[in-house]
């Protein structure tokens, strides 16, 4: 189960020690506590889930074919074991081996466990598992904006068009919908690129939020969520070998779907540090520091910027977003800015500042020359449509023929899915003053937007008030990311199980009170300091509790290991 | 345009022009690539191109890119000589000496795996298909009054309705307080509650696993064991997915690895479905063709798939085989002699097996009939069922359904080591998970009315209305076809296309190529520009040298494809004679 202490094995001890990794691998199968056998448990983040939920025998079939096979059968050309799998850990591809998604990880496999454990009536210190490590509103309660449901309820039996319980302006924005599918219906494939009069409609929307900042739609890619836009930019970026591979800077602490894009596609990551004491601000000097370092090994050709800031919270000033496109300018880099929590900004004095207006308010000295892609979704703000997988991108100055190669590339997959194109189309274009669903629409709206600014300020408040957590003003975004100081006795009981002091914390505070957080070392931060990310979405009771239980917990580990 | 190729050569070479070569669409007019002549078609193919296509306020048009890529190719081979760093670098300082105040990412420098991506169903003739819509949109004069894209199996845009129950569920879904209203029937209401249940926050919106929601995947389980006569299915190997092609291009990243003559190698038929030769070249993997059958009405013989193999290994190292069965484009259905043939070679080679099997429902020749992979290894007993590994795909966007845009679908995973389906798990973490309404739509096509429920009757009809019509548009295709001297047509056993072959004059070939352009491209760009009609061309699926087909789906309705099929007729008789 230890890819990495395999990997660095020579291959030829490879074939002895697979019968091993089964055995153990079964072993590790069983009890509830096998999520704490850290030294395995880093890189591969979830055997234990596959296995524990797949039949014994299964894996006791895989165990005896492997070794029937080993000392018996022929060796093939490259003396590999030919009646070994064909396909295992040793001779899969080694990129995918290196991704990790920390949001997902270990600590989220064995929470599921615990639900399930819970659900089948076994006795623990909590009720229920709340899963706190990602931003995913709807499961935590969020009510979906009933104009956006009602719209796509429409579009996806369009017999209820007859029907007058559905409001006129619902009605007329499924016609539009459905006017530009294929055979009026949502079961049709759409342009690789997304339906025209979204794209049309995204458009519009930016303009409008840029201050009239002219839009092209031809620009405007409907993607399959905002990773998906992310990861296929990263992907034309990427090329070279050796020191002139491609390099991609990116914050720590960064939303980890980029590292593991990067690994994926084996392009350099370049890590610039968001400074924790000036709230998470992204420091110039840093940016020059890191690109100048990174210069002697590879190839820097792209910026990543979040903001508002995942998993840290902070919204960038205008100043510094300024800042940052001269930086990408003077020394070339393609810029990428996720902004998929661009209604998510809580904090007085704070205001989103898209990329795209400050980078044509600077003029056409920067205008015309510096090459941006904009990323948005569904999933974020105030919809918090995750599960439609929506999303677009904006790419701005991109080279013509770059452009037809991405319009090509995206060919291959056909189309993003038109559901979360048409809830797309409905987030851009919401209803308007006079149409019969406004007012609910913006009541909705503003209660979900309002509520997330309070459990912003009050997470803040209360994880304060604990000794040994630091916290940064939550300015947007969904998360908070806290500073947490671990007693030496507890790093070093980490140590010996070969775990992150992070891990093992987040871990314990699972097993104690079914609070799932993600450990900073997932997204990346400062050595010698210690984070989790924690989800502001519970409702506001629960979050409250949830948060006394945080207190509770730490002050508890404190104690235990001092 | 002999670009849409499927690339044979190790991709880290340069593909386009030695695949022309090898697949005879350009031929070598004296000399070897390095010379002039290549160069000069090429140029003479921008001219072409940018005249016939217009492409001034069309920037978004393969052709562009092509014209693009062209002079790439060169600079290409210029930098061959000082390696592929020299190439990123110059990016930032010169391009071929010139000073480069241009843009951070230009075709040069980007990533040259997604320059070798091709994939024809959504080609050239289709941005132009899309042009010809807009020109008669803004009133523009042409021999027709509408373009009939045949090019791609999207049968909803075709005309085909939904099903009922499937969107009065999707509905139910999205809006749950439809669950109060008395026009929805009571089995639509349970289906929905259901999966609302297995939502986070009962909602749609909320991320599912990333596996896919759980009581949907033991749903799919327990479809593919009814289907399978009984054969136990776990659902801890199925992985819901977006669409067909997003596992199928999953499993295939998991497989590669290895450079030079250790490079993976995957085999995959010719004419074959071009999502994967663009996945191949994207992956960097080598591509091994095997031809399928012509005269065998497209039946895979396996002692070509051992010729293929034997080969291939000079070059790279074989781990894949890929079956699309229900055949696409072919349209052919496999015997299950045959599916045995296949299963003992995949495990005599030791290679991984994936089965396409999207097409499942769409059967529909006298005698034929869909038998799983999953079924016959598992029929073959043991040393076959608990070695040979494999992966299945199937999709919403196919069979009677046709839902393309919800882009929902699942694989099931056979034999696959442990550890290596932990590596999966957490790689389709990083997407997060796939849609979750193509997840619930998938989870009704598992998991229809029952004949105890009210929906059961309308369903029932419905589904036998689509395959009753698509057999019998599959034996009219093949019918008028093979009555036009020139086309030639195996039967349209299954699937949603024919993949008829074409006579093509030897002046229309020669016309072609002094236009740079492939000769079946030539013939359906010309069909699109005279009768409206979109077809792709053989040369996108692969096919043996010197012979031409073209791709048309059959799910038009039945008194439109009878127009179609009419025009196309016409067309080819008007073509042959122009050319003789």
């Amino acid at each position: 189960m230890s890819a990495t202490r395999v990997q660095l094995l020579s291959p030829r001890t490879l074939p002895l020690l697979s019968s091993g990794r089964v055995a153990l691998f079964l072993q590790g199968g069983g009890g509830p506590h096998r999520g704490g056998v850290g030294p395995r448990f880093r890189s591969l983040t979830s055997p234990p889930l596959s296995c524990s939920s797949s039949s014994p025998g299964r894996a006791l079939s895989s165990l005896s074919t492997t070794r029937r096979g080993l000392p018996k059968e022929k060796m093939s050309e490259n003396g590999m074991m030919s009646r070994a799998k064909v396909l295992t850990i040793d001779t899969m591809n080694p990129t995918v081996k290196k991704v990790e998604y920390a949001v997902r990880g270990p600590i989220v496999q064995r929470a599921v466990e615990l639900e399930r454990e819970l659900s089948e009536g076994m006795k623990k210190p909590f009720a229920e598992v709340i899963k706190a490590n990602i931003g995913d509103a709807h499961a935590m309660g969020q009510q979906p904006i009933t104009f956006f449901r009602q719209v796509l309820a429409l579009c996806s039996y369009p017999e209820l068009l007859s029907d007058s319980t559905f409001p006129e302006d619902a009605k007329s924005r499924a016609c539009r919908i459905l006017n530009s599918c294929g055979g009026n219906s949502m079961g049709a494939y759409s342009a690789s690129q997304g339906i025209e009069s979204v794209r049309q409609d995204v458009a519009r929307y930016i303009e409008r939020r840029d201050g009239g900042v002219p839009c092209d739609p031809d620009n405007i890619y409907l993607t399959t969520g905002a990773s998906d836009g992310i990861v296929t930019m990263l992907k034309l970026l990427v090329c070279g070998e050796g020191a002139m591979r491609a390099g991609v800077m990116i914050s720590i602490p960064q939303y980890p779907l980029y590292s593991a894009a990067l690994a994926e596609l084996s392009a350099v990551q370049i890590n610039y540090y968001l400074n924790e004491e000036k709230c998470w601000s992204l420091d110039i000097s840093e940016l020059q520091r890191a690109l100048d370092e990174a210069r002697l090994y590879c190839n820097p050709r792209a910026l990543c910027i979040i903001n508002p800031g995942n998993p840290t919270g902070q919204v960038q000033s205008r100043e510094c977003i300024e800042d940052v496109i001269r930086f990408a300018a003077k020394e070339r880099l393609f810029l990428m800015a996720d902004e998929v929590y661009q209604d998510n900004v809580y904090a007085e004095g704070c205001q989103f500042h898209s990329f795209k207006k400050v980078l044509f308010e600077m003029g056409p000295e920067y205008s015309e020359t510096v090459e941006l892609a904009s990323f948005h979704s569904t999933s974020k703000c105030y919809m918090g449509e995750c599960g439609f997988r929506g999303g677009y991108m904006e790419i701005i100055n991109m080279d013509d023929d770059v452009k037809a190669q991405l319009t090509k590339l995206l060919s291959v997959r056909l189309c993003p899915p038109v559901p979360g194109q048409a809830l797309m189309d409905l987030v851009v274009n919401p209803p308007q003053p006079g149409e019969p669903s406004y007012e609910h629409f913006i009541k909705e709206r503003t209660t979900t937007l309002s509520a997330l600014a309070e459990k912003a300020k009050l997470t803040e408040q209360v994880l304060n008030t604990v000794e040994g957590i630091r916290c940064n003003p939550v300015q947007g975004a969904m998360y908070s990311f806290p500073c947490i100081t671990i007693p030496e006795r507890a790093i070093q009981e980490a140590k010996e199980l070969g775990q992150q002091p992070d891990m093992f914390y987040c871990m314990k505070m699972l097993e104690e009170t079914g609070i799932c957080l993600v450990p900073g070392s997932g997204f990346g931060q400062k050595e010698g300091t210690y984070h989790f990310r924690m989800t502001i979405l519970p409702p506001t009771d629960k979050l409250k509790i949830l948060l006394n239980n945080v207190k509770a917990f730490h002050q508890s580990f404190t104690q235990q290991y001092s | 345009m002999g670009r849409y190729q499927t690339s044979e050569v190790p991709p880290q070479r340069n593909a386009p022009f030695r695949e022309q070569l090898k697949w005879g669409k350009v031929q070598p007019t004296g000399g070897r690539r390095r010379g002039g002549p290549a160069q000069n078609m090429s140029t003479g193919r921008l001219r072409t191109l940018s005249k016939s296509l217009s492409l001034k306020d069309f920037n978004i048009a393969f052709p562009a890119e092509q014209l693009k890529t062209l002079p790439v190719c060169d600079t290409d081979r210029k930098r061959r000589g000082v390696g592929d760093h020299n190439a990123a670098r110059m990016s930032q300082q010169a391009v071929n000496g010139v000073p480069c105040r241009g843009k951070v990412l230009t075709v040069e420098n980007m990533n040259p795996n997604v320059k070798r991506v091709e994939y024809a169903v959504r080609g050239p003739i289709v941005q132009r298909a899309v042009q010809i819509e807009k020109e008669l949109r803004e009133g523009v004069k042409k021999p027709f009054t509408e373009v009939i894209k045949a090019n791609i199996g999207d049968a909803h845009a075709m005309g085909q309705r939904p099903i009922t129950f499937f969107r009065q569920v999707l509905a139910l879904c999205s809006y749950p307080e439809l669950l109060e209203d008395n026009k929805f029937p009571d089995d639509t209401k349970k289906r929905a509650r259901r999966i609302l249940d297995a939502c986070g926050g009962h909602s749609i919106g909320a991320y599912s696993a990333s596996q896919g929601i759980e009581c949907i995947r033991q749903d799919v389980a327990r479809y593919i064991e009814r289907r399978d006569g009984g054969i136990p299915s776990n659902p801890d190997n199925i992985y819901l997915s977006t669409g067909a092609s997003d596992a199928i291009v999953t499993i295939l990243k998991l497989l590669v690895c290895g450079e030079g003559r250790d490079r993976t190698g995957v085999m995959i038929s010719i004419p074959q479905y071009p999502l994967y030769s663009a996945a191949l070249a994207d992956l960097g993997a080598v591509q091994i063709s095997y031809y399928l059958d012509e005269d065998n009405c497209w039946s895979l013989n396996v002692a070509e798939l051992g010729r293929a193999l034997n080969e291939a290994k000079q070059r790279c190292k074989p781990r894949v085989l890929c079956i699309i069965n229900p055949g696409n484009p072919t349209g052919q259905v496999q015997s299950r002699q045959c599916i045995e043939d296949v299963i003992r070679f995949a495990k005599e080679e030791h290679l991984f097996l994936m089965a396409d099997e999207v097409y499942q429902d769409n059967v529909y020749a006298e005698g034929c009939e869909f038998h799983s992979f999953k079924k016959v290894l598992f029929e073959m007993g043991p040393e076959y069922s608990s070695t040979v590994e494999m992966a299945s795909f199937h999709s919403t966007s196919k069979c009677y359904m046709g839902e393309c845009g919800f882009r929902g679908g699942y694989m099931e995973v056979i034999n696959m080591d442990p550890e290596v389906k932990a590596q999966l798990t957490k790689l389709v973490s990083v997407r997060l998970c796939p849609p979750v309404p193509g997840q619930a739509l998938l989870d009704l096509v598992v998991n229809p009315p029952q004949p105890d429920e009210p929906s059961y009757t309308s369903f029932m009809k419905e589904r036998t209305a689509v395959l009753a019509a698509l057999a019998e548009k599959a034996r009219l295709t093949e019918e008028l076809f093979n009555t036009v001297p020139g086309i030639t047509c195996n039967p349209v056993q299954g699937a949603m296309y024919t993949f008829p072959r074409i006579t093509l004059p030897q002046k229309a070939i020669d016309k072609a190529k002094a236009d740079g352009v492939v000769p079946d491209m030539f013939y359906c760009m010309k069909l699109l520009e005279e009768e409206g009609i979109c077809l792709v061309p053989g040369s996108g699926f692969g096919q043996r040298d010197g012979t031409f087909h073209f791709r048309m789906t059959i799910l038009p309705p039945t008194e439109k494809l009878k127009v179609v099929l009419q025009k196309i007729r016409d067309f080819h008789l008007r073509f042959t004679s122009e050319f003789s």
